[in-house]
This record gives structure tokens, sequence and C-alpha cells, in this order.
């Protein structure tokens, strides 16, 4: 059916070279730029210092249960996220998107003031991966609160 | 020797007259069953309410934009090295239908970025390699164009889609490598899927009938090349006035 004959091999070995030539160059740039490829720094990875301080950054957690403080009177907004070791305090004062709620992913760009306290610009929920019907959803959490009484 | 490839193309341009013809109206009927399945019959999202059946397009468009990238360079790279003619027809006639699912994955996901995220478009990795795909399929499509000679077009093309091949690999690892706004796998990970049965089902289904839609086009497509190479040439110009 196909033969493999001497040019065929010829050619073969020169696309595979040229391939593998581009490949190893993408990769090794990838790999260099992998630090600023992140698009979020972690709560433990602030805390930890290995954030950048006085540039715009994003960090991304959740955000933690009962910690959301809204002010009366204007768009203000503080809350605590955590990625379940360290957390930080973000302050941000604009319109919160849909998905917003404690215990959900959020991302948030800005600069952070002092050691674990991080003023947004910006707040963009992260969604998970997980799609369910509403009933299995009260299922879940049912279930949940179940193991958790127990 | 000649012959025998002009044979192929023949063949394949006169048999697949009628087969594609069916196909069409094919892929229109499953096409609407899984709208219907997708929109109306598959559950509420526990948190996104209605908003996560765009996946039912999203989701997809964006595998099948990888598949027929890989479908491209693999029959370019058949056809640099074998120089079968059906195989490069076919190799640049995936890239229009690639950049297409490409842009129906981009906007769909804009789309719905905008309400679940707050914002259109992060420069994230998931997000960026993907436009890069864009770019690679524009990128030969508008290669292919500028060569007179259309064989010798096509062994450019065909280097242009083995080499960045390398991208894809990035775009389905990205989420996974790096932090990244866009959401992990649902569906192709190692344990079980994330998604309820009840809305993986119209998911995979849908999977199904865009590989049959990409059957369709690219059989049209390339016997539209068959034609573009073909149309001086006697069978053609005898089939034709048959």
């Amino acid at each position: 059916m196909i033969k493999i004959t001497k040019r065929n091999k010829k050619s073969i070995i020169k696309i595979l070279v040229f391939f593998f030539a581009i490949a190893s160059f993408s990769t090794l740039l990838i790999y260099a730029f992998s630090k600023n490829m992140v698009y979020f720094y972690t709560p433990s990875q602030i805390v930890n210092q290995e954030a950048p301080v006085n540039t715009f950054i994003r960090v991304g957690g959740m955000v933690k249960n009962e910690s959301v403080i809204r002010s009366k009177n204007n768009l203000k907004v503080s809350f605590i996220i955590h990625d379940t070791e360290k957390e930080i305090n973000i302050i941000y004062e604009g319109i919160l998107p849909d998905l917003f709620a404690e215990g959900q992913g959020v991302v948030m760009t800005g600069k952070l003031i002092s050691d674990n306290n991080f003023l947004a610009d910006e707040v963009l929920a992260k969604h998970d991966e997980n799609y369910m019907p509403p009933e299995v959803a009260d299922m879940m959490k049912n279930k949940n609160m179940d193991l958790y009484k127990k | 020797m000649n012959i025998s490839k002009i044979a192929n193309l023949k063949f394949f341009y006169i048999k697949t007259q009628k087969i594609s013809f069916f196909l069409s109206i094919f892929t229109l009927v499953l096409f609407i069953i899984g709208i219907y399945w997708g929109l109306y019959i598959a559950p509420e999202d526990y948190l996104q309410g209605n908003s996560y059946r765009i996946m039912y397009v999203h989701v997809p468009a964006a595998w099948l934009s990888l598949q027929t990238y890989i479908i491209m360079a693999v029959t370019g790279f058949i056809a640099l090295v074998w120089k079968i003619k059906i195989m490069e027809i076919t190799s640049i006639q995936c890239a229009p239908i690639g950049a297409f699912f490409t842009i129906i994955a981009l906007v769909t996901g804009m789309i719905w970025g905008k309400p679940t995220w707050g914002t259109y478009w992060v420069w994230d990795a998931r997000l960026t390699s993907e436009l890069i795909l864009l770019f690679l399929y524009v990128g030969i499509i508008v290669l292919y164009s500028a060569f007179n000679d259309k064989r010798q077009a096509v062994k450019i093309t065909s280097l242009l889609a083995i080499v960045g091949l390398i991208n894809i690999p990035i775009i389905h690892y990205s989420v996974e490598w790096w932090n990244t706004l866009h959401q992990g796998p649902t569906v192709t990970k190692f344990d079980k899927p994330s998604a309820h049965i009840t809305m993986l089902l119209p998911l995979l289904y849908m999977f199904i009938v865009f590989n049959i839609y990409f059957l369709t086009v690219i059989i049209k497509r390339v016997r539209l090349g068959i034609y573009m190479r073909e149309k001086n040439n006697k069978w053609m110009e005898e089939y034709l006035n048959d």
C-alpha cells in the first residue's frame, strides 16, 4: 500500500528534526516564562512573599465564609480570601460579579498595600468544573451536613 | 503513475456527491435534536442557572478546534512525505473549518465569561493559547493564498501546521500547568467527570454531532478543492457535462 522509499525517509527525518528543533525551543521558552504565565498568585505565595510588592498583580482564592463586610452607603466591600492554608484581606470598591459569594473562588487585580492587605481594582469570579442540577446540589449539601453532625 | 492519482480524485469526487447531500440533512436533524436536548431538557445548573447551557456549543467547538488542527497536521505530514494529492487538499481545507470552530469557541466563551467571571476577556494561559490557535489557522489560510503554485503552497502550510502542533498540548494542559481563570477539565480527567449525568449526556451527544458536522463540511470542501484543481482536466469537464 504505502511504501517508504529512501526519498520518503529523508523527508520524514527532515520534518522531524525541524519539528523537534522548534518544539524544544518553545518548550524552553515556556519553561523560562513559566513564572510570568501564572495568571494569579495564591494567598500562601503572598504570605511567603513570593509575589512582587507595589506592582499590579492578581490574587486568587476562596472567599472565606462570613467574612464579607459591605458598606451601607457606598460600594465599598471588604472580605477575606484563603487557600485553606493562609488568608489575606481584600479591600474593593465597585460592582461584584453575579457568581461572587462566600465560599466561591475569585480572582482580583490590584496592589498589595501591606503584608496581607490587598487593594483590588477588579474582582472576577472563578468558576469550577462542577456542573449539577440544583436538586443534586441540595442532596450533596444535606449529605455533607449529616457527615458534619456525626 | 499520475493516472492512479487523478483517478483517485475522480473517484472521490463522483462517489461523494450523494453522500455529502445526505450527510448535510442528517447533520441538521441531529443538531436540532442536540440543541433541544441541551437548551430545554437538560436541567438548570445549581450555581449558574441557565447560562451554563452555552457549554453545549462552546465545549464541542473547542474540542473540534483542536481535533481539526491535529487532522490538518497529520494529513499535511502525509502530503509532505508521500505527495498524495487528496491529502494535500484535505490538509489545507481543514484550516477554514478549524478557524470557524475556534472563533465559535472564543465568542461563546466571551459571552459566557461576561456574566460568570465579570469580564469578556482575560489574558490567562487557556484563552491566550486558544487565540494563538486562531492566528495559526488564519496564518495558514493567508500563506496558502499567497502562492500561485498551490502544490508548493501546501508544502509550506503543511510544515507550518506540523510546527504549530506544539500549541495543542499547551492549550489542553494550560489549565493544569498554570493558575488560570478558566476552570479545569470537566470531562477529560482521570477520575469520573464532574458534570451530572443528565448534563453530561447531551454534551457528549453534541460532541458526536460536531464530529459528523466536521465530516460533512470536510467532504464538501475537499470536493471543492478537487474541483479547483481539476476544473481544466478532461474528466471534470466530461463529468459536469453529463
